[in-house]
C-alpha cells in the first residue's frame, strides 16, 4: 500500500471516530429530554421500573388529556400557569433588553466616572445566587404587598438579568464601529436617528440572543418564583409542576406533560429567533 | 460660498493639549492638504471643523457663519472616512441615498442624485451589491459617492487612501482630483503621505505637534520650506540636513570638512552661528548627471566616496559619504558605479538651505 492511500484510509476512519464519538455526545446531552417525553407518555409503574423499560411496552397520551381536564379530574390550571408565564417572561425580557440597550450602549460608547467600577459592580450581582435573596425579597415583597402579583414576579425577573443584557449587548455594540454613527450623523442624523438606523440594525443579532437569554431565565426559574407566588394568579408553569406532589405520592407522569408542555414555546422561541442571529453581518462595513 | 475659516482653534483632552490656537483661512473651492506625522492633530482638526469633535477654544466659521455649536448634520459638509464607514446592512444604492433618506428628499429626486453621483464613480453596475461584496477601491468609491450625492460646501477626507495597495492609491489619488474638477467643492484633506498631499492640494498645511509649521503651494513647501521639520517632511527621498558652523564664510561640519557658505545667505549669518545645512537630493549628482538650475547655479565640486547605489531605471540613488553619515544623491542618465568608487559630485549651492540649529526657522530672508 502506497502513502497515499495509507493516508486516505487513515483519513476515512478518523472521520468515522469522530462521527461515531460526536453521536454519543449527543445522546448524552439528549437523552434526558428524550426520557421526559418518553415518560410523559407511558405509566407510573414503567417510569419507576428497576432496571429501567427502554423501550415503552403500550403509549397513551392519558397525562395530556388529564392536564386539561379540569380540576377534580387531575388536571392543573396549566391554562392560567401558561399565561402568567407568558405574560411575566415576555414583559421582563421587554424590560431587561430595553435597560441593557441603553446600558450597553452607554458602556460602549461613552466614557463616564466610574465607568469600570459601576460595570464590575452590576457584574457581581451575578454572583449572588438567587435563592439567597428570596427570602430578604419575600420579606420586602409582603411588606410591599406585591407577594403573587405578576409586578413582583416581572420586578424580580427584570433585576436578575439586567447585569447580563447590559453585558452582553455592551459586546455587541462595541463590536460596531463607531465610525459608521458618526458617518450618519455627517450624513444627517441625529444621534437618536444614527442608533436607530445603523447601530441598531447592526447590534440586532446580539440584543436577539440577549432576549433569548434573557427570556430562557424568566420561563425556566423555579426558585424565586415558588417563594413569591403561591396562587394561580401569579404561578408560572415550574412552580405549577409542584402540583403534581401530593403528600405521600408524585405524579412523575403527569410532572413530564407538564414538563413538555413548557418546552415546546421555549424551543420554538429559540428556534425561530436563533434564524435571524446571522453573524458576520458587520462585514465589509470598515476595511476587513 | 463655502471658504472655511479657523481662529485660534484650540483641541484639549483635560490638560493635554492636542491643537494649539491655529488659524487657517481656507477659500472657495480650494483644495486644502492638511499633512504632517502620527499624532500631529492633523485628524482632530478635521474631526472639529466636521462636528465629531467639541472644541476646546477658538471658532470654526464654515461659508462665513460660525459653526462651533452645531451638530455635523447642521454644517453642510460631507466625509470620507479612512475605514469607508459605509452601512454594512445596506446596498451600495441605500449607502448612496441614505442622506437624502434622511433629509425626507422626493423618491425621483433621490434615484436621479444617486444616479448622478454612481455616473461619475462608474458604480452603476454596483449599486444592488452590498459593501462586503466590493473590492477595497470600490468601498472606497463608494465612500465617495456617499459624500458627493450630499452636494456639500465642503468635502472632509481623513486619510481616505491609507488602506488601498500602493498601485490602487495612485490610481485613486487621479480619481479624487478629476472628482475636485467636476464638483468644485472645497476639500479639506488630511492625509500623512506627502506625495498624496504635494500632488493633489492647491495649498498643503503642514502641522506639528498641534502648531501649523508652514502653510503653503507644494512649490513653496517644497522650495522654500519655513523650517527644518518641513525640510525633513516634504520631499521624497528626503532633504539631507547636517548641522555646522558658520566660520569666515564657510561652513564646518561635526568631521572638520567644509563646505562654502552659499551665498545667499551670507548676509544673514556670522561666524560663530551654528546652522542646519540642507540640500535636496536633486541638488547634489555625479558631476554631468543632473539637473542644471541655470545661469544662477552656484555649483561647488567635490570628490566624495560611494556607500551603495541604488537603481531605479530611469535613474539612480546615489548614496555617498560626507561628514560621517550618507548622503543621498539623485543620479539622472545613470552610468554603473561601484561601492567604494570616489567619484566628482556637484553640490548646487544656489539651491542649498540653512535653518538656525536652535528654533529650527530658516535663514532665508
Amino acid at each position: 500500500m502506497d502513502e497515499n492511500s495509507s493516508a486516505r484510509l487513515k483519513r476515512r476512519l478518523l472521520g468515522i471516530v469522530h462521527r461515531v464519538g460526536l453521536f454519543l455526545a449527543m445522546l448524552t446531552i439528549c437523552l434526558p429530554g428524550l426520557w421526559i417525553v418518553l415518560s410523559s407518555l407511558r405509566p407510573t409503574v414503567e417510569i419507576m421500573a428497576k432496571p429501567p423499560v427502554w423501550i415503552p411496552q403500550e403509549i397513551s397520551f392519558d397525562a395530556y388529556i388529564a392536564m386539561f381536564s379540569g380540576i377534580g379530574k387531575g388536571g392543573i390550571p396549566v391554562i392560567e400557569y401558561f399565561r402568567n408565564s407568558l405574560i411575566i417572561s415576555v414583559t421582563s425580557t421587554i424590560i431587561a433588553v430595553a435597560i441593557g440597550m441603553a446600558g450597553g450602549y452607554a458602556f460602549a460608547r461613552y466614557r463616564f466616572r466610574g465607568k469600570s467600577s459601576v460595570f464590575l459592580g452590576l457584574m457581581l450581582t451575578r454572583t449572588v445566587p438567587g435563592i439567597a435573596l428570596s427570602l430578604p425579597l419575600f420579606f420586602l415583597y409582603v411588606r410591599l404587598g406585591i407577594i403573587d402579583t405578576h409586578f413582583g414576579l416581572i420586578l424580580a425577573y427584570v433585576a436578575l438579568n439586567v447585569p447580563f443584557t447590559i453585558w452582553l449587548i455592551d459586546g455587541f455594540f462595541r463590536q460596531v464601529p463607531k465610525d459608521l454613527a458618526e458617518a450618519a450623523q455627517i450624513d444627517g442624523c441625529t444621534r437618536w436617528q444614527a442608533f436607530w438606523q445603523v447601530e441598531f440594525p447592526l447590534a440586532g443579532p446580539g440584543i436577539a440572543s440577549a432576549a433569548i437569554f434573557a427570556f430562557l431565565t424568566c420561563w425556566n426559574e423555579f426558585a424565586l418564583a415558588s417563594q413569591l407566588t403561591r396562587s394561580v394568579s401569579a404561578k408560572t408553569l415550574p412552580v405549577g409542576l409542584l402540583d403534581y406532589t401530593a403528600e405521600f405520592t408524585i405524579d412523575w407522569r403527569g410532572m413530564c406533560a407538564l414538563a413538555v408542555v413548557m418546552i415546546i414555546p421555549a424551543l420554538t422561541l429559540t428556534y425561530i429567533v436563533q434564524k435571524h442571529l446571522v453573524g458576520g453581518l458587520t462585514s465589509g462595513a470598515v476595511k476587513g | 460660498m463655502a471658504t472655511v475659516s479657523l481662529k485660534k482653534l484650540t483641541k484639549r483632552y483635560g490638560n493635554i493639549g492636542i491643537v494649539h490656537g491655529i488659524d487657517l483661512d481656507i477659500a472657495d473651492r480650494e483644495f486644502i492638504a492638511l499633512v504632517g506625522p502620527s499624532g500631529c492633530g492633523k485628524s482632530t482638526t478635521l474631526r472639529m471643523i466636521a462636528g465629531l469633535e467639541e472644541i476646546s477654544a477658538g471658532s470654526i466659521e464654515i461659508g462665513g457663519r460660525i459653526v462651533n455649536d452645531l451638530p455635523p448634520r447642521s454644517r453642510n459638509i460631507s466625509m470620507v472616512f479612512q475605514s469607508y464607514a459605509l452601512y454594512p446592512h445596506m446596498t451600495v444604492r441605500e449607502n448612496l441615498g441614505f442622506s437624502l433618506k434622511i433629509a425626507g428628499a422626493a423618491k425621483e429626486d433621490m434615484e436621479r442624485r444617486v444616479a448622478e453621483a454612481s455616473a461619475i464613480l462608474g458604480l452603476d453596475t454596483l449599486l444592488d451589491r452590498r459593501p462586503s461584496q466590493l473590492s477595497g477601491g470600490q468601498r472606497q468609491r463608494v465612500a465617495m459617492g456617499r459624500a458627493i450625492v450630499r452636494d456639500p460646501d465642503v468635502f472632509l477626507f481623513d486619510e481616505p487612501l491609507s488602506n488601498l495597495d500602493a498601485k490602487l492609491r495612485t490610481q485613486m489619488r487621479t480619481e479624487i482630483k478629476k472628482l475636485h474638477a467636476k464638483v468644485q467643492s472645497t476639500v479639506i484633506y488630511v492625509t500623512h503621505d506627502q506625495v498624496e498631499a504635494m500632488t493633489l492640494a492647491d495649498r498643503i498645511v503642514i502641522m506639528r505637534d498641534g502648531h501649523i509649521e508652514q502653510v503653503g503651494t507644494p512649490d513653496e513647501v517644497f522650495r522654500r520650506p519655513a523650517t527644518r521639520f518641513v525640510a525633513g517632511f516634504i520631499g521624497s527621498p528626503p532633504m539631507n540636513l547636517h548641522e555646522a558652523t558658520v566660520d569666515d564664510g564657510q561652513l564646518v561640519f561635526a568631521s572638520g570638512e567644509k563646505l562654502p557658505l552659499p551665498a545667499q545667505f551670507k548676509a544673514n549669518v556670522a561666524t560663530g552661528d551654528k546652522v542646519v545645512f540642507g540640500l535636496r537630493p536633486d541638488d547634489i549628482y555625479p558631476t554631468g548627471h543632473g539637473i542644471s538650475s541655470g545661469g544662477a547655479a552656484d555649483v561647488h565640486q567635490i570628490e566624495l566616496p560611494i556607500t551603495v547605489t541604488e537603481p531605479l531605471g530611469n535613474e539612480t540613488l546615489v548614496f555617498v559619504e560626507f561628514n560621517g553619515t550618507d548622503w543621498v544623491s539623485r543620479m539622472l542618465n545613470p552610468r554603473p558605479l561601484r561601492s567604494g568608487e570616489r567619484v566628482a559630485m556637484s553640490l548646487d549651492l544656489s539651491q542649498a538651505h540653512l535653518f538656525a540649529a536652535e528654533t529650527g526657522k530658516t535663514l532665508r530672508s
